[in-house]
């Protein structure tokens, strides 16, 4: 390796959470004017690792040197005191407080908010971002959120930036942005340490990448000199194959067809409007858009817990018979064999219950069923066993509350669930939502699985790359309205990037 | 007609106690602390003012003058102590312990008021008292001493100038603490952690101390409402239970004012007047049900209140984000 500085180096790093260990005895270099990346599987103990340089937890052993010298980070103060800054997955920002005022929060001395505006507007123009000093954050997207985040960590002249998946809720266009900004920042001479799930980000940014797998350091290697599935390997520690298969539909049939459909938000904001789309039988309809786009709204339309203000969904089953969902009960939609799995951002918000273990969870899709006063408990008790051993879920029992599971097992257990119930119709969103490469795999190949069996799959993501090689056929949404439906063998990231942003896309030739 | 001259004095020296108590609270309440014993608080406030004016006057009346200076200062500081303590125990039970607020804050007023009257009741025996109550009217004439020239400006006089310097202290406190809210480092730091602790730890803002000094302060301030009441309002007169629920007016009008205490300075008046204005209506002997009916309108106001602000939505009228909910750094 080169002549360079270690910024930060990590000695015998050790933390445990009760008996969980989630560090143990890691061994990091962080070095000045370089961009690492930081992988491993959901629950490996990144997160933690970067959260005690931070100063949020405290190492129960091992040291930390910056340039140097030993340092004792007791709190985040501590942290920026030494120069570093993080960007936590979910942001820390107070809603009601402007861009300005967010900023200059935990720093001392009299507050003057005009003279931090100045300033925030240089370091804005030295990297290139866009911020309204005085915007209010709940009036802003994610985006611009995370922006707002970035300029907090540089406006305390933080010379070591830790960013926590920061790409998992912008777009492609978003992510270029952030990516350029983060080359400038490293050509500045800061250490940069990024956390991604996402390979082809891993590739095309970092200049090295360290690898984390159940707490324990794996190793380091310089990017150029690997690739995705060496990287994957060492993670999950094992051979894994990174290819999605995508098998050609089998005899597809018109399963939904969405007509018209507008729907209105309670505060009167139009979140779709006049959509219009055919789901098959045994076809992948992927959804593509900015997140807030209206896919949930869709999606919540189909299972009938948006009530839409004009079109009309029809369900065709088998035989050819035809049924109008809209006005429907949501109970009876689902009984037609519409399965919704829909994984917000907190993951446990939407269909799992947070509290209750396994086996009640798997009871909430089917207590109607018993025909005695008390509820049956053996079927759901074996359902949840077979999730378990089917999906490789890590829960010490079946009678483990979910909300003890790390997203990832959480999500097994949702979208099995929905699997289990032997769907017509499989409507998925975020199915992999912040999910390591090897889970999110396993959940492809759980969705092609069903897609082969004839239902069909309406899938959100937001992982272009994912889209389109999972899809056969692409629907792309931008601000509610349908900006076009591409073929996903055909279609190029590009091309879905600018439907996105823009109806029709850039060539406006598009327009259906 | 309503005689305004005479219905608005008497509005603010309702209003006081409620301006004091809703103050403090809003402070508690910026730091996520939702204090439900605050009327516990206001009453040790008043007691403990009570108790050290007691035995003040007790020791000058066996020989010796009293001292306007230490007539003052003596159940200032008790009251401001007993508030204090208050505050402590709230802060090490939830913010420490991180027990539920809402029990703990029911609780203490339960306290509050079963202290209040233990020791109320102990005065009174030791005074030897025909009445059940203690008179301190010596303490409550400096208390409640004007300014001297309030009587040569007429109506406008008898409108801003004929109160004792507590409800003056408590309109400043009230300004002052509006002003640190909103235009200091403290105070953004402060709304921070009531918003969201684990950003404004993130920030580097110490959420611990910040909770417990905002909660401290509060009760303190709360406190002076109780001793307010007692000494100026009520002449001196201590007698169990007469506080009533003055408290609970304080925590309504933080709703009031959607967490603002300048505002608090107007509507606290405002209630004030609505809480005795069964006293200015003429309702007749025969249908004293009315008064009854009249005494429901400070919590019929907040309840509409509580629905306006609601359906506006807009999230500068929203409590604390976090209000309610202790804080943890290392949970997962």
């Amino acid at each position: 390796m080169e002549q360079k500085i270690a910024a930060v180096s990590l000695k015998n790093i050790t933390k445990t959470f009760g008996p969980v260990v989630a560090n143990e005895k890691v061994n990091l270099d962080i070095y000045k004017g370089e961009i690492l990346a930081l992988l491993g599987e959901n629950g490996s103990g990144k997160t933690t690792l970067m959260n005690m340089l931070s100063g949020i937890y405290f190492p129960d052993e091992g040291q930390i040197f910056i340039d140097g010298k030993e340092a004792v980070i007791k709190s985040p103060k501590d942290a920026f005191d030494l120069g570093i800054g993080m960007v936590h997955q979910h942001f820390k920002l107070i809603d009601v407080l402007t861009a300005t005022e967010n900023i200059v929060l935990g720093m001392e001395g009299k507050l003057n908010l005009k003279d931090a505006a100045v300033k925030i507007q240089q370091i804005c123009e030295k990297y290139g971002f866009e911020v309204d000093p005085n915007q209010k954050i709940y009036d802003m997207s994610v985006s611009q959120k995370q922006t707002v985040e970035i300029v907090k960590v540089l406006f305390r002249g933080a010379n070591i930036l830790i960013l926590d998946e920061p790409t998992a809720v912008l777009t492609p266009q978003e992510t270029e942005k952030l990516f350029s900004v983060l080359r400038k920042m490293r050509e500045d001479g800061k250490a940069i340490v990024i956390i991604t799930h996402k390979m082809h980000e891993v590739e095309s940014l970092s200049d090295r990448v360290a690898v984390l797998r159940r707490g324990c350091y794996i190793g380091d290697m310089m990017t150029k000199d690997t690739n995705a599935a060496e990287m994957t390997n060492m993670m999950v520690g094992r051979q894994v194959s990174l290819n999605i298969v995508r098998p050609m539909p089998i005899n597809p049939k018109p399963r939904i067809k969405v007509d018209g459909l507008t729907v209105r938000s309670e505060d009167g904001i139009v979140k779709l409007n006049d959509v219009s789309f055919t789901a098959n039988s045994g076809e992948i309809l992927g959804i593509a858009g900015i997140s807030g786009c209206g896919q949930k709204e869709l999606l919540e339309a189909i299972a009938g817990l948006q009530p839409a203000e004009a079109g009309s969904i029809t369900y065709i089953n088998e035989d050819g018979e035809s049924e109008e969902l809209l006005g429907k009960d949501p109970r009876k939609i689902a009984d037609l064999g519409v399965a919704l799995s829909f994984v917000p951002e907190d993951r446990l918000g939407m269909g799992l219950v947070g509290n209750m273990d396994l086996t009640n969870n798997m009871l909430l899709r089917s207590f109607r069923k018993g025909r005695s006063v008390f509820t049956d408990r053996k079927a759901p008790r074996q359902l949840a066993e077979k999730v378990v051993e089917e999906l490789d879920v890590v829960t010490p029992g079946i009678s483990t509350p979910v909300r003890r599971l790390s997203g990832g097992n959480v999500q097994k257990i949702l979208v099995g669930r929905e699997i289990a119930s032997a769907p017509t119709v499989l409507l998925t969103a975020y199915a992999v939502r912040g999910l390591d490469i090897n889970s999110s795999y396993t959940i492809y190949d759980l969705i092609n699985k069903q897609k082969m069996k004839g239902v069909a799959v309406i899938f959100v993501g937001e992982d272009l790359d994912v889209l389109l090689e999972i899809s056969d056929r692409i629907l792309v949404l931008c601000g509610g309205s349908v900006s076009g439906i591409v073929d996903g063998r055909k279609t190029t990231k590009a091309e879905v990037g600018s439907m996105m942003t823009l109806i029709g896309g850039d060539k406006n030739n598009e327009e259906k | 007609m309503i005689d305004l001259v005479a219905f608005i004095p008497r509005a603010v020296v309702q209003g006081i106690p409620l301006l004091f108590g809703s103050t403090g609270e809003t402070l508690t309440e910026k730091s996520g602390n939702l204090n439900l014993g605050i009327p516990g608080v206001m009453y040790v406030g008043a007691i403990s003012g009570v108790i050290g004016s007691f035995f003040y006057e007790q020791s000058v009346a066996k020989g010796g003058t009293m001292n306007g200076f230490l007539a003052v200062m003596i159940p200032l500081l008790c009251s401001l102590l007993g508030s204090l303590l208050m505050g402590l125990l709230y802060c090490f039970l939830t913010v420490s312990l991180r027990a539920n607020q809402n029990v703990t804050g029911l609780a203490m007023t339960t306290f509050g008021i079963g202290f209040g009257n233990f020791f109320g009741g102990s005065l009174i025996k030791l005074s030897k008292s025909d009445v059940p109550s203690i008179a301190l009217s010596a303490t409550s004439n400096y208390f409640s001493k004007s300014l001297p020239f309030a009587g040569d400006f007429g109506w406008f006089g008898k409108i801003f100038l004929s109160y004792g310097f507590l409800a003056y202290v408590g309109i400043i406190i009230a300004l002052i603490a509006s002003f640190v809210l909103n235009h200091t480092r403290v105070g953004l730091h402060l709304r921070a952690v009531g918003e969201g602790p684990n950003t404004a730890d993130a920030a580097g803002i110490n959420v611990i101390r910040y909770k417990y000094v905002a909660t401290c302060v509060g009760c303190m301030i709360a406190g002076l409402g109780g001793l307010y009441y007692v000494m100026d309002y009520a002449c001196g007169v201590w007698s169990n239970d007469a506080f009533g629920d003055r408290g609970w007016l304080a925590i309504a009008l933080v709703i009031f004012t959607i967490w603002r205490p300048n505002v608090g300075v107007f509507s606290s008046i405002l209630f004030g007047g609505l809480y005795i204005l069964y006293l200015y209506i003429p309702s007749g002997m025969d249908h004293m049900e009315f008064k009854e009916l009249y005494k429901m309108i400070p919590y019929i106001v907040t309840l509409v209140v509580l629905v306006i602000t609601s359906m506006r939505s807009k999230r500068e009228s929203q409590p604390p984000a976090s209000l309610g909910l202790s804080y943890f750094r290392e949970e997962r």
